[in-house]
């Protein structure tokens, strides 16, 4: 045998014959789940007014796991109703650091159940158990422990001002990360002082019930939270409801404008959590194996149904061959498949609906003439799946880089100076977020102050944190969730 | 000479991500077979005898007798003066033998010396040379000494497959590690490795890491495929199946055997010998079953 | 025979020039005995446009500016605006203000520029922070400017509303185009000229006149306009501004302060034309106490 391979093509890597992995599933046997949830209002599990339900689906293999009520306005109005009561007569009376020892609780609650939950999780949403054990539940328990010590120190955040509580929040949430969302919603709002009305995605109710067992469990008083399930026309009648003081929402774009112009009319004060077509930066003078795991971890976390994803890529000319090269090698060993397999990097796609919308994405990129790659990688007959995605050869004006698409879709465009980088990654309504690599650490810092976006990540990509605030620039919202500016709209200051 | 960066908090963060990796049942038992063939059984120490040296040739050979199917060890690593002996006792069973060279385990000789050292080992019938680079030269920054010295001793090591240790817990940054690899694979390495299992700390995932993705960029520009050793410091089945998960999904499947793979590890063998007949009998096994040479 | 006084033509303030209106409107400022005080430019969409673009094109260097020079500017503002205070006595007079509130009221301005002039290179401090992350990253928030802001300046004061809005948006790093006054807009051009002399960069504050029913639709809804400072009590006019800020979901912000008291000066006013933003970079953990290689 000889000691040295000299072949003639281009040497290539073989990721799929020979040793691989044995399904590794995670059990699903220790979990508890209704077969019908109702709302969760002034510490109760109630039926809705309108006596409707809706099935709530697993995504990966498309069946029924439960049902879920539908809310209307009714629904609301005794949630809101429910929420002021135990506003005026509880939660504002009661001193912080009792109301932090709830929220203490809770945290620990959810540790406690954190499997349960990241199962439950999995199968409602279609994630991979990965992400939602190592990820989702454990940030969700730390935004509660993170925000419960703020409870009783609230004068220290803002410099010569009085505290006090908004009021009610009415909280609508998306279905990408479920219980997290849930937890980046409730606990800053219950530290400050205030009630809530929350309405959980339609897709993925689940945790959110689970959740509503853990305040009861935790003793929460009735009223402090409750979680009304249902549509958009439910979101409407929260966001409309006279008897809220505050919104605060995450989803795209669209709906946001919606909401701030629905309570246009009225003193209610707002947060918006919106849409994002991030900047991924990769200059040449990076850590490029580092940069390219950046590169997987910004558009294929989560499936890449992430508002701050790294969905435009923009890598220096003169590492671009490299870059894309060691990105598709690495695109290779991504597993696609069963979200409850504890080897599955990208779980299935939330819903039907969401695929659709992707497998139209890239229809239009193919159509504007963007040459799309895809791994070779086996998906599930059953289910929503989407094989990870890049485009090459696109440009600014084609949709694919200029509309968010919110699935493991990557639009990739070199770049020769860091004046056009930066012109290009701010040239889009949005602003939430962007990723910088380079090994230079003044180029980072004239990048970080250029980009116009509430999250900067250089050298690195999609970390979260509850001390960290999370927000955007421009058309992405207003407003900062997480961190000492994540109290600030939750409270008014006198 | 232009080498790539290195982020460690990154290379870290990916190798977090390999061991989340769950590898049970069929693919297991594959992996750990696979594992064992890979084990350089190594004595380096001053107190070796030829008896010590003939009991492990003859483990190399029998690695579990009440186990059938269990493959051999790759080789067996010997100091040169043991080399005779091993090539004996090794026979015609396909465990190579291999001898480290070169001052081991310091360097810290003349390169006359170390030419010598080398052609004594091949003279005496090494398959395989492991030497050591000068850490002090390379830390140094005199990169083409060390160049000039690998090749040197490929020079010398003739039909030997020459492995190239860089001594990595030696040589402080991850960055450093990469830049020697990629001397060594240049200077003609047939083999990189961490470690010579006498400092700490010896061989780390993310040195491997490393050291796979040098590989792997040197195999992207040159077609030319160059082996990897961690060594020291893996002595479980577990460690042992995250490496293979390393490689597997940076280098591929074509990396994954002996001729491009191996392990420095003495007692890897028995954990693994152990797993193995866990997953067969469904019992889990004491050291006292297994022989420890 | 007594002298024939010059009387002033009050202009726009767009992009450090004064030009007319491009519209060649007017209407006629009169005093409380209907006497005329002067003519005033009667500002059309277009003025805002092309203020909207000056302002856009002078943001990247203004809020590129440290913040002691920004500082400065402001400071020397309150410099030019002392030594002209008599000039605005007698406008706040013809606008119908006693002889001491007029005094007071100019006074008061020139205050609150050093306010603000203070403020400068402080309110980052007082609304950064560096965040303790759960894992091997540096992270910190700072303010940024959010970048233009349109402003409805009250109705019911010429100087002090005026200054009291426009000086924490600029503190910030931001640019504004800001509509006078309607009933007393005479400050507002004066003050344009204090600004034309003060080393403020062309572009950073333009000052439009004009009928706030006419603009503040196109204020409100132009895309390229971050954010709107109104300053009123209209019900129908903060509802059409709401509206239609979510065409780029802009900033709303609504005052309804006492200019006049020193409550209506906090460092909060310039934390609404500010964004946050968070940075990470990875911390490497190699040495004393850290990984090792």
């Amino acid at each position: 045998m000889t000691t040295k391979t000299k072949s003639s093509a281009k040497p290539k890597l073989d990721f799929t014959s020979g040793w691989g992995y044995a399904p590794a599933p995670e059990s699903s046997e220790h979990i508890k789940l209704e077969k019908r949830y109702g709302h969760f209002i002034n510490g109760q599990f109630v039926k809705p007014s309108g006596g409707k339900y809706f099935p709530t689906i697993n995504p990966s293999t498309e069946k029924q796991i439960s049902e879920v009520a539908l809310g209307d306005a009714r629904d609301i109005d005794k949630a809101v109703k429910a929420a002021r009561s135990a506003y005026e007569k509880v939660w504002k009376k009661m001193p912080g650091s009792e109301r932090g020892k709830y929220l203490y609780r809770v945290a620990r609650i959810i540790q406690e159940r954190a499997r349960e939950l990241s199962v439950i999780e999995s199968m409602d949403g279609g994630k991979s158990i990965r992400e939602s054990r190592d990820i989702d539940i454990p940030l969700a328990a730390a935004h509660f422990f993170y925000y419960a010590g703020w409870a009783d120190k609230l004068e220290y955040a803002f410099p010569n001002r009085k505290v006090e509580p908004v009021g009610v929040a009415g909280q609508i949430i998306p279905w990408n990360f479920p219980l997290l969302m849930a937890a980046w919603k409730i606990a800053p709002a219950l530290a400050c002082g205030n009630t809530v009305v929350l309405k959980p995605a339609e897709t993925t109710p689940l945790t959110a019930m689970k959740l509503a067992e853990i305040f009861r469990d935790a003793g929460l008083p009735p009223g402090v939270v409750n979680i009304v399930n249902g549509d958009g026309r439910a979101g409407a009648a929260l966001v409309n409801h006279p008897g809220i003081d505050k919104v605060a929402f995450t989803g795209s774009t669209d709906v946001g404008k919606i909401i701030q112009k629905a309570i246009a009319g009225t003193k209610k004060k707002a947060t918006l959590e919106l849409g994002g077509k991030a900047a991924n930066i990769i200059f040449e003078d990076a850590a490029i194996d580092q940069a390219v795991e950046g590169i997987i971890n910004g558009i294929f976390f989560n499936q890449g149904h992430v508002c701050c994803a790294g969905s435009r890529l923009f890598v220096q000319e003169s590492v671009a061959d490299l870059v894309i090269r060691k990105l598709k090698d690495r695109m290779q060993t991504l597993i696609v498949g069963d979200p409850m397999d504890k080897n599955t990097d990208i779980g299935a796609i939330n819903s039907k609906e969401q695929l659709e919308k992707i497998n139209d994405y890239l229809k239009i990129g193919v159509e504007e003439g963007a040459e799309m790659w895809q791994s070779g990688c086996a998906i599930p007959k059953n289910g929503y799946y989407c094989r990870p995605t890049i485009f090459l050869h696109v440009s600014q004006s084609h949709r694919i880089v200029q509309e968010e698409i919110f699935g493991p879709v990557l639009a990739i465009q070199t770049f020769r100076t860091v004046d056009e980088v930066i012109e290009k990654a701010n040239n889009t309504p949005f602003g939430l977020s962007a990723g910088v690599w380079t090994d230079k650490g003044s180029k980072i810092f004239n990048l970080t102050n250029k980009l116009r976006a509430g999250v900067i990540w250089a050298n690195t990509y999609n970390k979260f944190d509850p001390t960290s605030p999370f927000g955007g620039y421009k058309e992405s919202g207003f407003g900062r969730e997480g961190g000492l500016h994540g109290l600030m709209p939750y409270v008014n200051l006198k | 000479m232009k080498s790539s960066l290195i982020d460690q908090v990154g290379v870290e963060e990916r190798v977090a991500r390999f061991n989340t990796r769950s590898i049970k049942k069929q693919s297991k038992v594959e992996g750990l077979k696979i594992a064992i063939s890979m084990i350089d059984l190594t004595t380096l120490e001053g107190k070796d005898t030829e008896g010590k040296v003939r009991q492990l040739c003859y483990k190399a050979q029998h690695l579990h007798v009440d186990m059938p199917g269990v493959p051999t060890a790759a080789a067996v690593c010997v100091y040169p003066t043991f080399v005779k002996l091993a090539k004996k006792e090794l026979g015609n069973s396909g465990v190579k033998v291999a001898s480290v060279a070169t001052a081991f385990p310091s360097g810290q000789s003349t390169l006359a010396v170390k030419i010598a050292d080398t052609k004594f080992a091949v003279e005496s019938g090494a398959d395989e040379v492991d030497m050591v680079i000068s850490r002090g030269e390379f830390l140094s920054g005199n990169y083409n000494f060390v160049f000039d010295e690998i090749s040197e001793i490929k020079a010398a090591c003739g039909p030997a497959r020459l492995k190239v240790i860089l001594e990595t817990g030696e040589l402080a940054t991850l960055d450093n590690v990469r830049r020697a690899s990629e001397i060594a694979m240049r200077a003609g390495a047939d083999f990189i490795k961490t470690s010579t299992g006498k400092i700490q700390p010896a061989a780390t995932q993310p040195v491997t890491l490393v050291m796979l993705e040098a590989i792997r960029d040197y195999y992207y520009e040159t077609g030319i495929m160059i082996g990897m050793k961690p060594a020291g410091g893996i002595s479980t089945a577990k460690v042992a199946l995250q490496y293979l998960v390393m490689v597997r999904e940076t280098l591929g499947n074509a990396w994954l055997n002996n001729h491009w793979f191996r392990f420095g590890a003495s007692s890897l063998a028995n954990d693994i010998l152990m797993q193995l007949a866990k997953e067969s009998s469904g019992v889990y096994q004491g050291g006292d079953y297994f022989s420890k040479d | 025979m007594a002298r024939i006084e010059i009387l002033k033509t009050y202009k726009l303030y767009i992009g450090g020039q004064f030009p007319r209106t491009e519209s060649g409107r007017y209407y006629t400022l009169l005093d409380k005995k209907n006497k005329v005080i002067a003519d005033i430019c009667l500002g059309s969409r277009k003025d805002f446009r092309n203020a909207v673009v000056a302002a856009r094109a002078a943001f990247g260097a203004w809020s590129g500016r440290t913040a002691y020079n920004r500082a400065q500017i402001l400071y020397r503002i309150a410099e030019m605006l002392e030594t002209r205070k008599a000039q605005f006595i007698v406008e706040l007079i013809q606008q119908g203000s006693t002889k001491i509130n007029a005094e007071k009221e100019v006074a008061l301005a020139v205050d609150r520029l050093v306010y603000y002039a203070g403020w400068c290179d402080k309110f980052q401090q007082i609304f950064s922070s560096v965040n303790p992350v759960a894992s091997s990253h540096f992270n910190f928030s700072v303010p940024e400017p959010t970048g233009v802001v349109a402003v409805v300046a009250p109705q019911d004061s010429s100087l002090i509303g005026l200054v009291s809005i426009i000086a924490p948006i600029i503190a910030g790093g931001n640019v504004c185009i800001a509509l006078a006054s309607e009933k007393m807009p005479l400050c507002s051009i004066t003050f344009a000229e204090v600004l034309a002399t003060s080393d403020l960069a062309a572009g950073v504050v333009n000052i439009l006149t004009g009928k706030t029913s006419e603009l503040i639709s196109h204020m409100s809804s132009h895309m390229d306009v971050n954010a709107v400072v109104y300053a009123g009590k209209d019900q129908k006019e903060i509802l059409l501004i709401k509206e239609n800020a979510t065409l780029n979901v802009k900033r709303v912000f609504v005052y309804q302060n006492d200019w006049n008291k020193t409550e209506s000066q906090n460092p909060y006013f310039i934390f609404d034309a500010q964004e946050i933003k968070t940075t990470w970079h990875p911390i490497e953990s190699i040495g004393v106490g850290g990984a090792k290689y």
